[in-house]
């Protein structure tokens, strides 16, 4: 269950793009009703805005006629919809029991002093945030972490201080 | 050594639709689809081959319950959520062979007469997702998905649903839920989704792994794919291989093959030259087996007569040198982050779980915290909606009933003398907020 922590504003009104509306149509025509469109559409939302903020929940109640509440209630539940800004590279350590074998706690400790940011922040030139983790399903590469979508495994402190030089 | 849905790893472009094809795909939907539905079925349910999400329920005996005469439309959703701990497989067959998946779920929506598939993949899986998502497309301009698969007169869509990260979305009701954009939160069963599922149409859930095995089934037929495993558990399965191994992996090997050679010939032995302490057989949820169990045969039944479970095959080794409370520290954890919080025992008993277990750790262990431990796990067992309560109660009560006398002597002395804090870290929240 996630932590409904506190919604981030953007900072003027949102709207859909012209090639995001086309791609509502496509997502509703895949399912039987239009309720089941609601995660790709709230994925979508995450693409365009960066995150959902109160303003992007009421734009996704339009599209999916669906009540306010119904909307924050599963943005809030899932882990992966931000509700305010990532930093421009998101770094997801794992924290789960075959990357703490793999001494997953002191990469972390190092990853945290590395970036000067603890897990749910973002560093102050916006580059990077940080979360821990469960499974990521890579345990046979523990420990192991996801940086803007792809999986690195295998870690140690000179391959994380790698990738994260890479990614700045 | 015979392998099937991991033969074409390591074939140069095995994911697209040529390489597929050269190395025997969709072979197999020809030959379903000029066979009758039921008979599908019988051959499926002779195969013994099972669920290998984590139930192991057999797979043709669960299309066999979905309703004769309902005039409704039947779903066939396909369960690639693999978050339990330890479980890895699920991504190779969704990378590598994409277009095995998509043989498996044709010839399953035939058997079962259903016109459209789901797969509900993780929200983390990029890669697998692009994968899966290529190959639908190849699969469509080829004309082997669509109005008429493969010139038949039998239609079939598929569509990929990316879950957006929650360990619950797994349970199949939660997913069903999850699919039809709600929370996921489980329903109470019955009705099972073979009767009420997606849309409250029926619905088949299966796990990735066990539709792969689909195509196998039918190029050899049903009982030689039986003999290759052991009594009732048919065929082959992947089994994942983490913890301190020499070499974690995945390998797939017969059912019923024994723990002990999964470890030592095929995962390398211990590694730094260690004694085996204990290993999770079947996924995190799975009671664990300390280093005098690991003869038995890796099969459903074998592992539930000892009292554990073959689940979804997430091998975990730990050594001598692992602390076994700091270890369930992790996992309660874990428990307590993903409870749904919809039953008062399940989201209550996984919090208190993990405070006594942390304060045992904290060096504030009070007599009778093993019990109270136990006692807190039997509240869970059984009085919940879904299987995730027991998912979190069983490792605690075995991992304190056959490791008693080292939480105990945390409770006694504190922390031993001499030894560091362990490391479990609580840094921060999962869900990144600006601050
Ligand atoms: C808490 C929980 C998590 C689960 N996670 C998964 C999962 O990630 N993948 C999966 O295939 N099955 C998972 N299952 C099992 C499913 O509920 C279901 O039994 C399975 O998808 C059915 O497919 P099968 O019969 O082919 O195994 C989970 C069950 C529970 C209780
Ligand atoms: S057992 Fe736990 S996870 Fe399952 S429905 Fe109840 S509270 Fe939710
Ligand atoms: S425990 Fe870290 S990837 Fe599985």
């Amino acid at each position: 269950m996630s932590s409904s922590g506190h919604m981030i504003d953007h900072p003027g009104p949102v709207s859909w793009s012209e090639a995001a509306r086309r791609e509502i149509d496509a997502i509703f025509a895949k399912y039987p009703d239009t309720k089941s469109a609601t995660l790709p559409i709230i994925w979508l939302a995450v693409r365009e805005f960066g995150w959902i903020s109160p303003q992007v929940e009421v734009i996704l109640g339009e599209v999916l006629k669906r009540p306010l509440n119904e909307i924050h209630s599963v943005v809030t539940f899932y882990t992966m919809f931000p509700q305010g800004p990532l930093g421009r590279h998101h770094i997801q350590i794992c924290r789960n029991i075959a990357c703490w074998l793999a001494n997953a706690p002191e990469l972390m400790e190092h990853l945290v002093a590395k970036l000067g940011i603890r897990p749910g922040e973002v560093s102050a030139d916006g580059r990077f945030s940080l979360e821990e983790v469960e499974c990521l399903a890579y345990c046979e590469c523990a420990p192991a972490l996801r940086i803007d979508g792809r999986y690195e495994g295998n870690l140690t402190r000179e391959k994380i201080d790698r990738i994260v030089e890479e990614a700045r | 050594m015979l392998k099937l849905v991991t033969k074409n790893i390591g074939i140069e472009n095995s994911h697209t639709l040529a390489v597929a094809k050269a190395n025997g795909g969709y072979s197999r939907v020809e030959k379903a689809l000029a066979l009758a539905p039921e008979a599908i079925v019988e051959d499926v349910i002779k195969s013994n081959l099972r669920g290998l999400g984590g139930a192991g329920f057999p797979a043709g005996r669960k299309w066999s319950f979905l309703p004769k005469d309902s005039p409704k439309p039947r779903y066939l959703v396909v369960n690639g959520d693999e978050g339990e701990p330890g479980t890895v497989k699920d991504k190779y067959i969704m990378i590598y062979d994409p277009h095995l998946l998509i043989e498996g779920i044709i010839i399953t929506c035939f058997a079962i007469r259903s016109h459209k598939a789901f797969i509900y993949i993780r929200g983390e899986y990029d890669l697998p997702i692009a994968r899966v998502e290529g190959a639908i497309a190849e699969a469509k301009a080829a004309g082997i998905l669509g109005d008429r698969v493969l010139g038949h007169d039998f239609a079939l869509d598929i569509v990929v649903h990316r879950g957006a990260g929650a360990y619950i979305c797994g349970e199949e009701t939660s997913l069903l839920e999850s699919l039809e954009g709600k929370r996921g939160w489980p329903r109470l069963k019955p009705p099972f989704p073979a009767v009420e599922g997606y849309q409250r149409c029926p619905t088949v859930v299966n796990n990735i792994e066990t539709l792969s095995y689909v195509p196998f089934v039918i190029e050899m037929g049903g009982q030689a794919f039986a003999d290759l495993g052991s009594e009732r558990n048919g065929g082959l399965r992947i089994y994942s291989v983490s913890g301190r191994v020499n070499k974690p992996g995945v390998y797939e090997l017969p059912m019923g093959t024994p723990l002990r050679q999964i470890i030592y010939e095929h995962a390398g032995g211990i590694s730094g030259g260690r004694q085996l302490k204990a290993v999770i057989p079947g996924g995190s949820s799975a009671p664990i087996l300390t280093a005098a169990e690991i003869d038995v045969p890796m099969d459903f039944d074998s592992l539930a007569k000892i009292g554990s479970m073959l689940g979804s095959a997430g091998i975990v080794v730990f050594d001598e040198s692992v602390s076994i409370p700091a270890a369930l520290l992790v996992l309660a954890r874990f428990y307590a982050h993903e409870s749904c919080g919809q039953c008062t025992p399940c989201r209550e008993g996984t919090a208190w779980m993990t405070k006594i277990i942390q304060r045992i750790l904290d060096g504030d262990g009070r007599m009778g915290d093993a019990d109270n431990l136990i006692r807190i796990a039997k509240n869970v067992l059984g009085n919940t909606i879904c299987p995730l309560g027991d998912a979190a109660a069983l490792p605690v009560i075995s991992w304190v009933t056959k490791f008693r006398p080292e939480f105990e002597e945390w409770i006694k002395r504190g922390r031993p003398v001499g030894q560091a804090p362990i490391p479990v870290t609580h840094i921060g929240e999962r869900t990144a907020v600006a601050v």
